[in-house]
């Protein structure tokens, strides 16, 4: 992985007449003004999620999980530790997978966030790896899958991009696609727990969609 | 050939899964409402003691704080069944973590940070948290959990002990383990009038229900419990736990609906947790290795608030032919936070340290593990004297060897290196009970030809909609795409919880009681369906809990292949493969799913799930996923499961057995007994950690005194 802080930016997209704007505290109700944190604590913030753009005005200790469960209410992204030890909160920022319960929403000004609900876009059909953990049955309770797909959709991309992981061969060629054996899924996806013990379904699974 | 021939037992698709692939399974803590606040708690930070101040000022002075509930303003409950459900209602501290407070709040944030600001002085008083097995104030209870007798004995062991060709006595540790489900425990409550309706992550909503209604006062009927979608339990959401009383006081407290999710690190704590075990085992054998004595005894924790006694030596009054028999628990009752069912309580850490046990009485006489176990074989259940409905542990044992290359294993110790690994193979049998508990349902045929089907059951990944929909489609001989299931809501009715293996022969037996009636009321009516359709309900209280004259048990047979590094001292499991023998298997897709994730469970008991008491601090040391190890992703290579397909007529009318725990059972033992195969040493502590392993491999080769000379 980048050593970077690479997703913290400031970045200032144009923005479409579909943008929405919330304010975090008051979308959710009417709430007397001095239950607000003060001014100074909070910031407007537009994050294009699942390719719509939103502007809020986030409480600086709001993580982007949060703000997604909890402002938008996509609750795809699951909270199983909020301390980046499970990986059940995994989304696509810019692309590359991340850990959404450790990351302040207000550094992703700018940034595109893709969620389990806005990887198969406005279709029906699934995206290949839903449609791969559905069919090799690669999940029991549910609550890290959103997760491990997401995770799965940003190892593939990491992969064919030539990021090496900790079991490439050290003499493989430099910035050339990795493939995929069984032994790089499981350690590209160790950071996703699953307590219901699917790993060798999900291992299937995303072999199933390997280009 | 109908199209319902194959129903049962078909890999049929799990009926939720396109929202559970999608995001849009929604669970406990998922549902927004106008107004909606949140709950954080606030833990004790001492172990044993009494709070003697409250100072929630800086707190209610946070921006979006709304309410600081502890003893001192939270209402007064009734009595729960269950103590550890009696928060805020008392000064005590039972043991560190035990819940003083709960803060409302406009957002997560603001709750967080109030329960930080929330201030809280003790007296304390002297605690005491570490189990021993000559600790003093351990007793004999009068039974262990599951209601089993503590103490029951056959013969003379003593005496057969004494007398034996070949004996056998050690002792082992299984430490305390975490259930630790990936949805941690939450609840969404709302109150309108007095009526209550909860989300809650919970394996049962009829006993959720039940305590609200003691806890509030209520009755039953104006509270609604639903949990759609469970994020796993593992036995921790057997039993209602402090988040939804928390969740349900601070919704009444403040008039808006309240979500309390507990914090990850909260709840090893509060959700209970598989108590340490400490085992010593006696064998005595003949020279052939038939079993003359089996002696285990064990001695394990609870806590002040509430006794629960892991009936770890239980499985041995079911496994072998010993004429002379004795098992025994005692159990001292510590400051330590109230322990409670986790994946085959009594049967996993009781079979690690039999079938271990057994592996060392095979190496010391030079006999096949397999077939020490073979001759062990007894006739009926050597507790009760009853015949078994089935058994086929034999059939598991021979079918597993097949699959696994059994023959082929150099049985030496320390026979295989590759380089720095030493490789090692180990078997170990399972055993699970077969439990069954009343429950209704209600089947309705619907005029468009479609039906209905009604059952409060819980879906906690086991795949519970999807193989009750299979046992009503078979019962109805009806396609399974015309049977619609409703579960998990408490104002359908009175079920079991999803535990002890026992959900799908429960509710499956009151759903096809509710069918195979509505088959008959069909037959008799003419002419088309009334609109609300025709319906038929099924109450199996009084039949299926009737004592069996038959012992009715599944079992399995665990076969492990591990890689020991000299080097670093990690074990890795190379292979592990299950064959199990539990009934008739209802759905091959999920159940496979079921076995492998138990094995892989047990997998992380054997290597890497290590929780301890502090001494001084009283409390679990690895309270988070990052201290405590789950198996991830790179621990599991090659897991396998299979069954044996067995008829058995004194079940339940779909002839199966539960499967949710066994795939546990004999993970462990499987891997310690491929590891002493691997290097020749016997590890009698779990887990197998790189420190312990490479300790060991070290001393062995340098003796005492030649390390570091």
């Amino acid at each position: 992985m980048s050593s970077g802080a690479w997703w913290i930016r400031g970045r200032h997209h144009e923005h479409g007449p579909s943008r929405k704007v919330i304010d975090a505290m008051d979308s959710q109700h009417d709430s007397a003004p001095a239950s607000r944190p003060p001014e100074s604590s909070r910031s407007r913030t537009t994050l294009r999620v699942n390719g719509t753009p939103h502007t809020l005005t986030v409480d600086h200790r709001r993580v982007l999980l949060d703000l997604l469960r909890e402002d938008l209410e996509l609750a795809g992204a699951k909270k199983g530790c909020d301390h980046g030890q499970c990986g059940a909160c995994t989304v696509l920022v810019d692309g590359r997978r991340v850990n959404s319960c450790l990351l302040f929403a207000v550094a992703l000004d700018g940034c595109e966030i893709t969620t389990v609900e806005g990887l198969a876009g406005d279709g029906e059909e699934l995206h290949p790896v839903q449609r791969a953990f559905l069919d090799r049955d690669a999940f029991q309770c549910g609550y890290c899958t959103p997760g491990q797909i997401c995770s799965a959709v940003g190892a593939l991309a990491e992969a064919a991009a030539g990021h090496p992981s900790h079991v490439t061969d050290p003499a493989a060629p430099s910035g050339e696609p990795v493939t995929l054996d069984r032994d790089e899924i499981r350690e590209r996806l160790s950071g996703n727990l699953c307590r219901c013990g699917a790993y060798p379904r999900i291992a299937d699974a995303v072999e199933d969609v390997i280009p | 050939m109908t199209a319902t021939d194959a129903v049962l037992g078909a890999p049929v698709e799990r009926r939720e899964g396109r929202e559970k692939v999608t995001g849009t399974a929604r669970y406990a803590a998922e549902f927004p409402a106008p107004g909606r606040a949140h709950a954080w708690p606030v833990p004790a930070t001492v172990v044993r003691g009494r709070v003697t101040g409250v100072d929630t000022a800086s707190a209610l002075a946070l921006p979006g704080v709304l309410a600081v509930l502890t003893h001192e303003n939270a209402p007064r409950l009734g009595v729960p069944d269950d103590p550890t459900l009696a928060v805020l209602q008392d000064p005590r501290v039972p043991h560190r973590g035990w819940f003083v407070g709960v803060v409302v709040a406009e957002t997560l944030e603001a709750a967080r940070a109030g329960a930080a600001a929330v201030r809280i002085t003790y007296d304390t008083e002297p605690h005491d948290v570490t189990l021993t097995a000559s600790h003093s104030g351990a007793y004999v209870p009068e039974s262990a959990n599951g209601g089993f007798p503590a103490v029951t004995e056959q013969g003379d062991p003593d005496g057969a002990l004494a007398s034996s060709a070949t004996r056998l006595d050690v002792e082992y540790r299984v430490p305390p383990l975490h259930n630790h489900p990936m949805e941690p425990h939450a609840s969404t409550a709302h109150w309108d009038g007095d009526r209550l309706a909860v989300h809650c992550s919970s394996q049962g909503t009829t006993a959720v229900r039940k305590e609200l209604a003691r806890l509030f006062a209520l009755p039953e009927d104006r509270i609604t419990v639903r949990a759609e979608h469970v994020g796993g339990g593992f036995g921790s959401k057997g039993t209602p736990r402090p988040e939804v009383v928390l969740a349900a006081m601070a919704a009444r407290e403040t008039g808006r609906p309240v979500t309390l999710a507990l914090p990850r690190r909260c709840l090893p704590a509060v959700v209970g947790h598989r108590a340490p075990t400490l085992h010593r085992l006696r064998l005595g054998a003949d020279r052939g290795g038939r079993l003359t004595s089996l002696v285990h005894e064990v001695t394990t924790h609870t806590s002040r608030v509430k006794e629960f006694v892991e009936q770890a030596a239980v499985p041995a009054r079911v496994m072998y032919a010993a004429p002379a028999l004795r098992t025994a628990h005692r159990v001292a009752a510590l400051d330590v936070p109230t322990p409670s069912w986790m994946r085959a309580p009594g049967e996993c850490p009781g079979m690690y340290a039999l079938e271990s046990a057994m592996d060392e009485l095979a190496a010391g006489l030079g006999v096949d593990p397999v077939e020490l176990r073979i001759r062990n074989e007894p006739e009926r259940e050597p507790d009760s004297g009853r015949p078994f409905s089935s058994r086929h542990l034999v059939e598991c044992l021979r079918e597993g060897a097949r699959r696994f290359g059994w023959e082929s294993r150099d049985p030496r110790p320390r026979s295989h290196e590759a380089g720095p690994l030493l490789i090692g193979s180990g078997v170990a049998s399972a055993t699970y009970p077969v439990l069954v508990s009343p429950c209704v349902a209600s089947a309705r045929a619907l005029p468009d030809g479609g039906f209905l089907v009604r059952v409060n059951a819980t879906d906690i990944g086991t795949g519970a909609r999807t193989v009750l929909a299979q046992i009503a489609a078979d019962a109805l001989g009806a396609r399974l795409d015309r049977v619609r299931v409703e579960v998990a809501d408490s104002g359908i009715g009175f079920a079991p919880m999803a535990g002890g293996s026992s959900g799908t022969a429960s509710w499956g037996s009151a759903v096809h009681q509710a069918c195979v009636r509505l088959t008959g009321l069909l037959a008799e009516h003419s002419g088309p369906l009334p609109d609300e359709g025709v319906t038929a309900e099924a109450d199996t209280s009084g039949t299926v809990d009737a004592e069996s004259p038959f012992a009715r048990h599944a079992f399995g047979a665990h076969f492990a292949e591990v890689a020991v590094d000299t080097v670093s001292g990690e074990v890795r499991v190379t292979r592990l493969l299950g064959v199990f023998a539990a009934g008739h298997i209802l759905n091959a897709r999920t159940a496979r799913s079921q076995f492998i994730g138990g094995m892989t469970m047990g997998l992380g008991m054997a290597l890497t799930e290590d929780s301890t008491v502090d001494p001084v601090f009283g409390d679990f040391v690895e309270r988070d996923l990052a201290s405590y190890h789950v198996p991830a992703h790179a621990d599991v290579a090659d897991v396998e499961a299979h069954w044996i397909d067995e008829e058995d007529d004194h079940l339940n009318p779909m002839g199966s057995k539960g499967i949710g725990e066994i795939g546990i059972v004999g993970s462990a033992a499987a891997v310690g007994n491929a590891v002493h195969h691997a290097t020749g040493i016997r590890f009698r502590e779990l887990p197998l950690t790189p420190d312990r392993v490479l300790t060991a491999l070290l001393s062995h080769e340098h003796p005492a005194g030649m390390l570091g000379a």
